[in-house]
């Protein structure tokens, strides 16, 4: 019963990052959403630490906030050069991998 | 590998177990080393084609002097062998063989005349060896062989000088020589080949040159058509020709006990005249041989390319398809005669089908000449009819008959065909009816030669045709008065085909005496007499047509001292044991008179046809005719000249002329020749086209629709299932991570069901 | 030398073309003749190699891999570097550094277009090297990796150099091929593992199968892996498809390397691998062959009856031929294999030939519409000689090297090996012996109307040039060849002889006529030879009955 809450928490947190990574066109907005998938693994991942007194969960969770961080700053730049070539940083519009 | 031949006194444990070959590895040098004689000519051919352009001459002085020096050669080895046939004392060769229990072995072999053997002489040297057998390639010379290699030098060595007026200025004169080099060397191989194998090798041979021969003047489409079709029908033949070599290789394989197989000729034959070899195979080898001998020897059904093979040059006619290679035929069953002898069971019956095949040939050859406006048709089923009498001679056992013949006949039909073309060569054309005629006082020899050679080939005493004939017809066993049975059987149908051939043999040479000689010219131009190089040619033949019958008088002909007769016979026929035991008719004066009746009353008739009622019709009328201008049926024109006695004589003509000759010549002679030209030669073009047919609808129905619609369906599938599999890959990122997650989440589902 | 030759000669016969290749990728490509020259000395050391190489050979142990090496290539898979010169591969050796250089004096001075010497030199040594391994290599991966070194450079010769339908051929050629390479690596791999060898060696597996053993069904499926994988590129019948496009769509030199060597790789499989290591999985699938190869015999010259165009009527021609050397090599028997190899080096010379002379022909006339080609004997006589020279040799005229290939391989089929149904072959031979009156057909067709006559219209004011130097240089040694194995074949049969022999199982050739039944007992022969039964054995030599 004190897991559940957190899980639920972490579905929920997940489940927005999903509709915004699916359904935002502003790619900034997906780079939150984003952080928002990871940001609910590591709240599983702690939970599940504490719970199980293991821990490995924390540390996992400690390695997924410092990759998000770098994720982000590949991915900002991502979108800044996009920004600087393109004038809008719209996802839809970009179909250059079209087979 | 041990070696194939083991002598008898070698191996005497063997001794129970092995057959004397009857031949020899001794003998005289020039009998050993006759592959010298087709060497010549084969080295003369690489001489004329490489440097025969070059020469002053243009290589026609080497193809002579290379058949002159075989020619004198094989007069040589005539004389070597003759020796030999008389003084030779040496070992047999002998083969180890499996003995069979046939139960009937001892009925074979026997009825050799206990004379002197005459043991061939053979001399072989290793082709190649192959799959633990050794393939011999040598010579194995007797009679026969010596035979063939005189009448083959003699009548290539003339058709050359001949052919150097005949053909000179031709567009392809050099060409002309190497071909007739080649040729001789191939046919001159045939002759002496030591085993089948050899024989096919030089059989195809023969015929790429009489390929090349036909088709000499190629620019013209009939002429390539025709030599396309000798080519084909011959290929048909050399079907029968493989399988039946292949099923004698491995039947006398089988009755060896060192090889798997063996084309060796004397092993062949001594193993299938000593009844070791089943009947069967015998029987199914034979059979597939005769089809070989039917297209090679133009015999009835495939004999239809002989007469389109007229479009080559006259020497070449005469050479290949009249004297020579024509024969490869005959003398491939005379070669071979052990196996067609037990195969077809020639003793002691009275039908075969080799005999069946030469009897009709014969016939249908002979009625066939009547109809025909060129001249070297004429000549050109009268070959296929003289052919069907050396088989017909060879279904009945008459071995030395039908060689005999072939000896004959190759002078008097070279010189007929000769003629023929020297009378072509003066008025530039074949055509009896419309190009010809009175000739004979323009050209006095070829008229001389010409008439000699069709009294020889009708078969008159005592020309050379006669001789040979009248053996045959004895050979037959069936007539039986006075004297003339004795042979292998009661053969009576062939003696009556061969009677009935001979009376139209003297009836068509008639008519196309009367047609080119007789008569007014209907030609264009001045005819001139040919120059020497063509008339002394003509001349040595007729000279051999008239007295080449005397050299085998028959045995008992009380004329002529014991010594002098069947000389050709002595010297010729085998007396050893690859040779089968036949036997020999008796000759008949009786028959030999009655058959002189019958060529006497062909030729009558037509004699009194063309001599005497063309000539009248065409003296009254003013013009040179070629045949009455009203047929016999309707009313006779002489009733309007006002000849009363031959009025009377009508009636009597009508029952001859009307009903025999006409009925021979027109609607009989008419409808062979229809059934031959709408039905048989329909038939094999009709085979082609229909290959050629149902090849267009395998490649385009069946390989390119079905077998390769196959493959491009694969192809077009997958390129398909790509082309709707790309829809998925749409560059966006967004509808990518929705399959992911879409997959993610069915995954997900998958492993909550199972687990 | 000889130590040399020993142990560096095949290896030097196989990679000296790749020297050649490196050399030419230093040198830019504008330099063409500087590459003609490399190229072609490259393939005549390769040559030169070779005739080291039939010297020094022992013609008395044809049966005996000679010059062999044998070093550890890839531990993992126990894969050898195994190379080995016997009379099987020797002439088929031989043939193929003959083509190579031909095939580049040749094309000296007319490169297909787009020329670029360059590249297409270098395939030719690719291809080169691809070829000679092939027919040297004594290990299974070794073979396979040759096998396929060969197909990268005949697919560029011909998308890049070929006619207008180029793509779709080279891309036909390629995938079919590929196809059968793939089933053939899936066998040569359930080969290896199922009998438990100890290397792929072929030896080791010959004697890995012969002892452990292999189950039918597995040595059955094992053995059609490779009757499809060699029998795509031989190709039988129903897998010829690919051929006509390829060889009509490459450039000339494509062809006639193609037909030359590259059909063989096929059939050699089949008398060095399938049958030698599987000799009871052959004997049940001889018949089968037997009856594809008859098959194609009688259908690809009936496909030769309805081209239009030359190059594609000699295409199909190589279906029905290489039929025949199908019925030699499904006779199981000394005297068929040997038929079998002396037919692909006879059919490697003449329809080699014959490409080459198609190939200057489209040159002069720039068209090989059969109907539209006519009086070549006049415009241009020596060429119409040899090309009627090229097809009596194809239809197998006796003195000429085809016939040696034929006839023999139709007289082995009336007497196929122990355990095949005798009827059945027998009724093959007849059928293949039409076979070759069809083949008359076709071919004599084919010279009517390309060489007799008189030129159409269309080509009667051209000037049609007569063989060329390059040209004469190139076929001079081939029609030597044709005539020479022709007159005397035992140039062939004497290397071949006794490596088939020896490459034959035991059981399929033993000749049971003299021996009693324990001495039948003690050679320990499978059920499916019929050696037991004794019924079989004696009578079936002669046709039965009586």
């Amino acid at each position: 019963m004190f897991l559940n809450q957190f899980l639920l928490l972490s579905v929920a947190l997940f489940a927005i990052g999903v509709y915004g990574v699916l359904a935002r066109r502003n790619g900034v907005m997906v780079l939150m959403s984003i952080e928002l998938i990871l940001n609910a693994v590591n709240i599983n991942l702690v939970s599940f630490a504490a719970f199980t007194e293991n821990l490995a969960g924390e540390v996992f969770a400690l390695f997924v906030i410092a990759v998000a961080a770098a994720e982000v700053g590949v991915g900002l730049a991502m979108i800044m050069l996009l920004y600087r070539n393109r004038r809008n940083i719209d996802l839809t519009e970009l179909d250059l991998m079209k087979g | 590998m041990t070696d194939l031949f083991i002598f008898a006194s070698a191996t005497a444990e063997l001794a129970e177990n092995v057959l004397p070959l009857g031949i020899t590895e001794g003998g005289a040098w020039l009998l050993r080393n006759a592959w010298i004689i087709p060497l010549i000519p084969a080295l003369s051919f690489v001489g004329i084609l490489f440097f025969g352009k070059r020469m002053p001459r243009q290589g026609a002085e080497l193809g002579v002097a290379a058949i002159g020096i075989a020619f004198v050669l094989a007069v040589l080895t005539g004389a070597a062998w003759m020796d030999h046939r008389d003084n030779y004392h040496g070992d047999e060769v002998t083969q180890a063989v499996i003995a069979v229990d046939h139960g009937d072995a001892a009925d074979h072999g026997e009825g050799h005349a206990p004379e002197h053997p005459s043991l061939a002489v053979s001399n072989t040297m290793t082709w190649f060896q192959v799959g633990g057998m050794t393939i011999s390639v040598g010579v194995l010379v007797d009679g026969l062989a010596v035979m063939m290699l005189f009448v083959v030098t003699l009548v290539s060595l003339l058709v050359h000088i001949y052919s150097t007026d005949y053909v000179g200025g031709d567009r392809r004169y050099t060409h002309y020589f190497a071909f007739l080099s080649l040729f001789s060397a191939s046919m001159l191989t045939l002759v002496i080949s030591e085993n089948t194998l050899q024989l096919l090798v030089a059989w195809e041979l023969v015929g790429v040159c009489s390929f090349a021969l036909i088709g000499h003047w190629w620019e013209e489409k009939p002429n390539s058509d025709a030599a396309m079709k000798a080519f084909l029908t011959n290929r048909v033949g050399d079907m029968g020709l493989l399988v039946g070599i292949t099923v004698l290789f491995f039947s006398v394989g089988s009755a060896l006990p060192d090889a798997f197989g063996s084309f060796s000729i004397a092993t062949t034959n001594t193993l299938a005249n000593s009844g070791l070899l089943s009947h069967t195979a015998l029987l199914v080898s034979a059979t597939c041989l005769m089809a070989a001998v039917m297209s090679k020897s133009g015999q009835f059904f495939l004999h239809t390319w002989l007469p389109d093979a007229m479009a080559g040059p006259t020497p070449v006619s005469a050479l290949i398809h009249a004297a020579t290679m024509v024969v490869a035929g005959v003398f491939m069953i005379a070669r071979l005669y052990g196996v067609f002898f037990e195969g077809f069971s020639i003793g002691g019956s009275s039908i075969n089908l080799m005999a069946v095949v030469g009897g009709l040939t014969t016939l249908v050859g002979a009625s066939l000449a009547f109809v025909q406006r060129d001249i070297k048709k004429v000549l050109a089923y009268s070959t296929i009819s003289q052919l069907g009498y050396m088989v017909l001679a060879l279904g009945v056992g008459a071995w030395t008959a039908a060689v005999f013949h072939l000896f004959t006949h190759a002078f008097f039909k070279a010189c007929l065909f000769l003629g023929s073309g020297s009378v072509a060569h003066a008025v530039h054309s074949f055509d009896m009816k419309s190009d010809m005629g009175g000739m004979r006082k323009a050209m006095p020899h070829t008229y001389r030669t010409f008439v000699i050679g069709s009294i020889a080939l009708a078969g008159l005493p005592p020309l050379a045709g006669f001789w040979s004939k009248d053996e045959i017809l004895a050979g037959t066993g069936g007539w039986g008065l006075f004297g003339g049975t004795g042979g292998n059987g009661a053969y009576t149908g062939m003696l009556i085909m061969g009677m009935v051939t001979a009376a139209l043999t003297a009836a068509y040479m008639t008519r196309v005496i009367y047609l080119t000689f007789f008569g007014e010219f209907r030609g264009h131009g001045e005819i001139h007499e040919s120059g020497p190089r063509i008339v002394v040619p003509l001349w040595i033949l007729a000279g051999l047509a008239m007295v080449a019958g005397l050299f085998n008088l028959p045995p008992g002909f009380q004329l002529v001292p014991e010594s002098m007769q069947e000389r050709f016979g002595h010297y010729v026929e085998p007396a050893a044991a690859y040779f089968p035991g036949i036997s020999h008719a008796s000759p008949s004066w009786s028959l030999a008179i009655f058959s002189t009746l019958v060529v006497m009353a062909g030729a009558g008739s037509a004699y009194w046809y063309y001599f005497i009622k063309v000539e009248a019709a065409a003296k009254a009328s003013g013009q040179s005719l070629t045949e009455l201008s009203n047929g016999p049926t309707s009313r006779w024109p002489l009733a309007k000249m006002g000849h009363n006695l031959l009025e009377n004589k009508y009636y009597l003509d009508h029952l001859y002329t009307g009903i025999i000759a006409e009925g021979t010549k027109g609607p009989l002679a008419r409808a062979v020749y229809r059934f031959n030209q709408q039905v048989i030669d329909r038939t094999v073009d009709k085979v082609g086209e229909t290959a050629v047919v149902s090849g267009q609808f395998v490649y385009d129905k069946i390989d390119q629709l079905l077998v390769d619609g196959a493959v491009n369906t694969s192809g077009r599938l997958a390129s398909e299932a790509g082309g709707e599999l790309r829809k998925i890959q749409s560059g966006k990122v967004q509808s990518y991570a929705a399959i992911l997650f879409a997959a993610a989440t069915v995954l997900a589902g998958i492993l909550i069901v199972i687990v | 030398m000889e130590n040399l030759l020993d142990s560096w000669g095949l290896t030097a016969a196989t990679f000296v073309p790749m020297l050649g290749v490196a050399l030419m990728m230093f040198v830019p490509k504008e330099k063409e003749d500087l590459h003609k020259k490399i190229a072609l000395v490259t393939s005549l050391v390769v040559a030169v190699i070779g005739v080291l190489l039939l010297v020094q050979f022992d013609l008395d142990a044809t049966g005996q891999l000679q010059f062999a090496v044998d070093h550890m290539w890839i531990d993992v898979i126990n894969s050898h570097y195994a190379m080995g010169l016997d009379g099987m591969s020797l002439p088929l050796v031989l043939l193929t550094m003959l083509v190579v250089p031909l095939c580049i004096v040749y094309s000296w001075d007319h490169f297909p277009a787009p020329a670029n010497p360059k590249a297409f030199l270098m395939l030719i040594l690719i291809l080169e090297t691809g070829m000679i391994g092939t027919f040297m290599a004594q290990d299974l991966v070794l073979f396979f990796v040759f096998f396929e070194v060969v197909l990268l450079p005949m697919f560029f010769m011909i998308a890049v150099w070929g006619g207008e339908d180029r793509r779709y051929a080279s891309l036909k050629f390629f995938l079919y091929t590929l196809f059968g390479s793939a089933l053939m690596l899936v066998s040569f791999l359930s080969l290896y593992f199922l009998s438990g060898a100890e290397s792929f060696v072929l030896t080791d597996l010959a004697q890995a199968v012969a002892e452990n053993g292999i189950s039918r069904t597995a040595g059955l499926w094992i053995f059609g892996g490779m009757l499809l994988g060699f029998g795509i590129k031989v190709p039988m019948f129903p897998f010829h498809t690919w051929l006509p496009d390829a060889h009509t769509q490459a450039p000339t030199v494509g062809s006639v390397i193609l037909a030359a060597v590259l059909l063989k790789l096929g059939t050699y499989g089949f008398i060095r691998i399938a049958i030698p290591v599987l000799p009871e999985a052959a004997v049940e699938w001889a018949p089968w062959i037997g009856l594809l190869a008859v098959v194609g015999i009688i259908y690809g010259a009936l496909g030769c009856l309805a081209q239009t165009d030359m190059k594609r009527l000699i295409a199909f021609s190589s279906v029905a031929h290489m039929g025949f050397v199908m019925l030699g090599i499904s006779t199981l028997t000394d005297f068929g294999i040997n038929a079998a190899i002396m037919g692909m080096v006879a059919h490697g010379l003449i329809t080699g030939m014959l490409f080459f002379i198609a190939g200057s022909i489209k040159e002069r006339y720039h068209t090989l519409d059969i109907a539209r080609l006519g009086g070549l004997l006049l415009k241009a006589p020596r060429m119409g000689w040899i090309l009627g020279l090229s097809v009596m040799a194809s239809l197998g005229l006796p003195g000429l090297a085809g016939f040696w290939g034929e006839f023999p391989a139709i007289l082995s089929t009336y007497n196929p090996a122990n355990g095949l149904p005798v009827e059945t072959f027998r009724t093959y031979m007849v059928i293949s012996a039409l076979g070759t009156v069809l083949a008359a057909g076709y071919l004599l067709w084919l010279l009517q109307r390309t060489a007799f006559g008189t030129p159409t219209e269309e080509f009667a004011d051209l000037d049609i040039p007569d063989v060329t130097r390059h040209e004469w240089i190139a076929w001079t040694p081939m029609i030597a060849l044709i005539l020479a194995i022709g007159i005397y074949p035992n140039l062939i049969f004497r290397v071949t002889d006794g490596a088939v022999d020896a490459s034959l199982n035991e059981c399929l050739q033993v000749n049971t006529q003299e021996m009693s039944a324990e001495d039948i007992e003690a050679l320990h022969c499978a059920p499916v030879y019929n050696l037991g039964s004794g019924a079989h054995v004696v009578d079936e030599h002669a046709v039965s009955g009586d």
